[in-house]
């Protein structure tokens, strides 16, 4: 019976990372859609970007001249990390054996393996946008890290813990409490979620523009299945961030226990939260103007600035009380 | 005596030994790498064993020389601490003894003189191997003296070289001020304890105050040795221009030395920890990793850059420490041990990564006469072993999972994390800022480590030599090839590693890690299984079958073959070597972001054939605001005593005679 439930569990565990995988280009879609109303056009079908894998993983991969080794090894090595990452997260059910192996920073962590060698295949073909782009990539990066960590770590000094598990329930069991600190500490999640994702007003996604790219810039060179996973690991990122926020922030509804009826709620409530989340973001990159590189470092300030406060604030108002 | 220090006597006469041997090598140059070195290598083997029987057994041995004063003999003593930094000094040596014999080959024909090198690069390893096991001040203290003056020697091989001249000398002023800061140090814990033995140092009792006295004077000491801001200003300039195998020793090695000077006078001697020293400890160890890496992000001379890098790591290393101190003096044991294996970890870490890191720039070195980042590029493809290893380096100090240097600092924020369970309101939010900064460190290392890589080893050759660079020797491959599996080794069996290093703390603060791995080789709790958990060894296994599963279906045939073609470019002119983002041009928005911290001059000047050119000095902040002043202050003074020196031997006579009259008379 023991024996039973440990299986189920990483059974569900795996069932879940494949579905954190499988969901991801849905929600890029969902944000195109919106985006597409908000701006008078029909858009895209939903289910586009499935569309647009399909015929990437199909397609023959070019690779250039000059490329190394490391530019074709690359796009597995992004795509595992930050799958590896996502599967930590709890998407639909609290009680999972992954979020043991990894803590939020060793999901941090992950993400930077994922960037590490995204920048570095950047740099491989040796041209000039494929530098920039790894340059600005890590500005962005080493400003938006400290941010996310420190937001993180609120939420870890509230809950003793820097599982993301025990985060979630330790929020769980606080039951419906406004904490200055969690607002704070959402407001920098949410700038930092923003940056890393490379959506605007940092990055945007839909620009080929040459001199305004970042993460356009460091794919620039990639084809076939190689661009189809380096796309595809962007999009489970997003969809990261999007369940990071959503569900330590807004737990409710998660599944605490791995009964059928619970999971269905969970996987219920995590799309709603996830649809409002991806209107969210299609209305703020529908009203927001992408700014200048240099403009960045203070819209990452910010973030961390918000961070600190959510932190102090912890520690001054929350600890004795 | 026990076994442990007899291997580590052999270490020592090893370590000798292969001193003495290259006496020979005036009249046979080829016996540096055929007996020398090979000497050399098997010192270090020593000392790991000697390390690992320490760490393992977790016993104290002593022993007494028939050397030293008559009424002081030399007294050895190897307990965990000991053996653990006689294993992290072992494992480089090691290295460098495989390393070394194809690397010191260019030398043969060269003019510098041979049996320096190997001579005092001996004497080097006897002299840190002599201070890691000293049990009293006297030989504490003459094996540091050994250590930084044949140190000296080996950063000033290159001789020809002014600068290098120069770097070696501010290196020796450095060295002594801080020695005799140590030595002072110790004056004060000898006064009140009675003796020169650590055994009656330990008994001394000491009022907060004079132990503070004892405290800032080893930090002032140990941290100049360690390279800590803002008296890290030697570093850089010395490290460098050392031989590639040497800088490894001294940046991965030496370094460490200091850590356990600071950590044997502090934590053992002194033997009582107040929070005070652990605030101090931790500001300067956060400032040192922030403008550490900062420095080294704009560095384009990748053995200085290298070097910079060191400052960051030992920053890292004492915000461990700090930590400890705070958490032991405000009585949170357990989190103090965290704090302190944390950094214990990051040493060793430090020393394979850096050693590691060394010796790829000493191959890039030996194999294309260049340092110059902006001068490399596509190194990856003509030393594709050099390349690989030099990427585990980078992703190792980059904090990676599943790296071992992420090990280190999971640890470090997890003890950084547990700030809660303190009473103090300011100390409660002074170390998560501590933290915030170490995370901030950690992503700027990354940039910095993605620039080092993709200029020198990624894109197209920046110039000739480069494009014609080979492969290096078997040996040199090999000694980055150890260093790299124990990167990839520590980081995914982090569990045993905290096994061995858990017996430091328990001697030394009396506290173990009991529950860190009581839940099986699998998972590293340093708390508690809900409090935290990190899987490495399920990292690396997911990650590798799922990247041999890609290989696999690469290989198979059943993904269409990759073709070749141009780059695209955006539809550009196919790109040239110049075309590329150069290593300055990669750091130019963070230069531009973190500007204060920098002195940058830059200048475009019109030549008079009308072409333009541009200029960019980036300096370094603490020379003008902590070295120029000294250096003016000291000239000052040479200036006015210069008026002593009148030629006349009777004055002088006249001089020495009432200095020893006012010498007598303060002493009767």
């Amino acid at each position: 019976m023991d024996y039973l439930l440990i299986a189920s569990s990483w059974g569900l565990a795996l069932l879940q990372a494949l579905l954190f995988a499988a969901l991801a280009p849905l929600l890029v879609g969902w944000v195109r859609k919106v985006k597409a109303w908000l701006q008078n056009r029909r858009g895209a079908p939903l289910l586009q970007p499935y569309r647009d894998l399909y015929k990437l993983l199909g397609k023959e991969v070019r690779v250039a001249h000059t490329a190394s080794v490391l530019f074709r090894a690359a796009p597995y090595v992004v795509f595992i990390a930050t799958w590896l990452a996502a599967s930590a997260v709890p998407l639909v059910a609290v009680a999972l054996p992954t979020a043991a192996i990894a803590d939020i920073i060793v999901v941090v962590g992950l993400l930077a393996l994922a960037r590490f060698f995204l920048a570095l295949a950047g740099m491989d073909v040796g041209t000039a946008f494929g530098g920039m782009g790894a340059s600005r990539e890590m500005l962005v990066s080493a400003l938006a890290e400290p941010a996310m960590l420190m937001a993180v770590f609120t939420l870890a000094m509230t809950a003793h813990s820097t599982n993301l598990a025990s985060v979630v329930d330790a929020q769980l069991a606080g039951g419906l409490v406004l904490r200055p600190s969690y607002l704070f500490a959402l407001g920098a999640l949410v700038l930092v979620a923003l940056a890393e994702t490379g959506r605007i007003p940092v990055d945007n996604p839909a620009t080929h523009l040459e001199l305004t790219m970042i993460h356009e810039a460091m794919i620039l060179e990639y084809s076939g299945r190689h661009l189809a996973l380096m796309e595809w690991a962007a999009q489970v990122k997003l969809l990261l961030y999007g369940v990071l926020i959503a569900n330590i922030f807004l737990p409710w509804g998660i599944a605490g226990s791995l009964a059928p009826a619970d999971l269905v709620l969970g996987l219920a409530a995590v799309a709603l939260k996830l649809l409002a989340l991806g209107a969210a973001l299609a209305l703020a990159e529908t009203v927001l103007a992408k700014m200048r590189l240099f403009r960045a470092p203070a819209f990452l300030n910010l973030a961390l600035l918000l961070a600190l406060l959510g932190l102090l604030g912890h520690v001054i108002l929350e600890v004795g009380a | 005596m026990a076994i442990g220090l007899d291997l580590a006597a052999l270490a020592v006469g090893l370590a000798l030994a292969s001193a003495l041997a290259s006496a020979l090598t005036i009249r046979a140059p080829r016996l540096l790498r055929l007996l020398v070195l090979p000497l050399f290598g098997l010192a270090g083997a020593a000392a790991v064993a000697a390390g690992l029987v320490a760490l393992v057994r977790g016993e104290v041995s002593t022993a007494v020389l028939p050397l030293g004063l008559p009424w002081l003999p030399w007294q050895v003593r190897l307990d965990a601490l000991s053996g653990f930094f006689l294993a992290l000094i072992g494992v480089v040596t090691f290295a460098v003894g495989l390393y070394g014999p194809a690397y010191v080959r260019g030398f043969e024909r060269g003019r510098d003189p041979l049996p320096v090198l190997g001579g005092f690069a001996g004497l080097f390893l006897a002299g840190m191997l002599l201070v890691v096991l000293a049990d009293d001040a006297f030989l504490f203290m003459v094996a540091w003296e050994v250590m930084s003056l044949s140190s000296y020697f080996l950063v000033v091989f290159h001789h020809d070289n002014p600068a290098n001249r120069r770097a070696a000398f501010l290196y020796l002023l450095m060295a002594h001020v801080g020695g005799l800061a140590i030595l002072l140090g110790y004056g004060v814990l000898a006064s009140f304890g009675g003796g020169f033995g650590f055994e009656a140092m330990r008994a001394a009792p000491l009022s907060f105050g004079w132990a503070s006295v004892a405290f800032s004077l080893a930090f002032l000491g140990f941290g100049m040795k360690a390279g800590l801001v803002p008296l890290h200003a030697w570093l850089p300039e010395a490290h460098p221009v050392a031989p590639s195998h040497i800088s490894a020793l001294m940046s991965g090695v030496m370094l460490k030395v200091a850590v356990y000077g600071f950590i044997r006078f502090v934590f053992d001697l002194i033997g009582e920890a107040h929070w005070q020293w652990g605030v101090a400890v931790t500001a300067v160890g956060s400032l040192s990793a922030l403008l550490g890496v900062l420095y080294a992000l704009v560095q384009n001379d990748l053995k200085r850059l290298l070097a910079y890098s060191s400052v960051e790591n030992l920053g890292i290393i004492f915000i461990g420490l700090g930590l400890a101190l705070v958490f032991q003096g405000t009585g949170q044991g357990l989190l103090a041990a965290l704090a302190f294996v944390a950094a214990l970890y990051h040493a060793i870490n430090h020393a394979l990564f850096k050693g590691l890191l060394f010796f790829g720039a000493g191959a890039i070195l030996h194999s294309t006469h260049e340092r110059d980042l902006d001068q490399m590029g596509g190194l990856l493809r003509r030393m594709p072993w050099t390349g690989l290893f030099f990427l585990v380096g980078t992703l190792s100090i980059s904090a990676l999972p599943p790296f071992n240097g992420f090990v280190s600092e999971w640890l470090t924020f997890q003890a950084a994390l547990q700030a809660w369970q303190l009473e103090s309101g300011v100390l409660r939010s002074l170390i998560p800022i501590a933290a915030a900064m170490l995370a901030l460190t950690g992503a700027l290392a990354a940039a910095c480590f993605v620039k080092v890589y993709g200029v020198a080893f990624l894109g197209q050759a920046r110039s000739r030599h480069v494009r014609r660079a080979r492969q290096v020797p078997l040996g040199m491959r090999a000694g980055q090839g150890v260093l790299a599996f124990l990167c990839l080794l520590f980081g995914v069996l982090p569990t045993r590693v905290v096994d061995l290093i858990e017996a430091v703390p328990r001697q030394i603060l009396g506290q173990g890690l009991p529950e860190a791995t009581a839940h099986g080789w699998l998972w590293l709790t340093p708390v508690a299984p809900a409090t935290a958990s990190y899987g490495a060894p399920l990292i690396a296994f997911v990650l590798l079958v799922l990247a041999l599963l890609a290989v696999w279906a690469a290989r198979r045939g059943t993904l269409r073959r990759a073709r070749r073609c141009d780059p695209w470019d955006c539809g550009f002119a196919p790109p040239g070597a110049r075309m590329q983002y150069t290593a300055t041009a990669f750091a130019q928005p963070l230069r531009r972001v973190f500007a204060l911290l920098f002195r940058i001059e830059e200048r475009v000047e019109q030549r008079e054939n009308g072409l333009l050119r541009h200029r960019l000095v980036v300096g370094d902040r603490a020379w003008g605001l902590f070295y120029a002043p000294v250096v003016r202050a000291v000239e000052s003074a040479a200036a006015r005593i210069v008026r002593l020196q009148s030629g006349n031997v009777r004055i002088y006579l006249g001089w020495t005679l009432s200095t020893l009259l006012v010498l007598l008379w303060i002493i009767s």
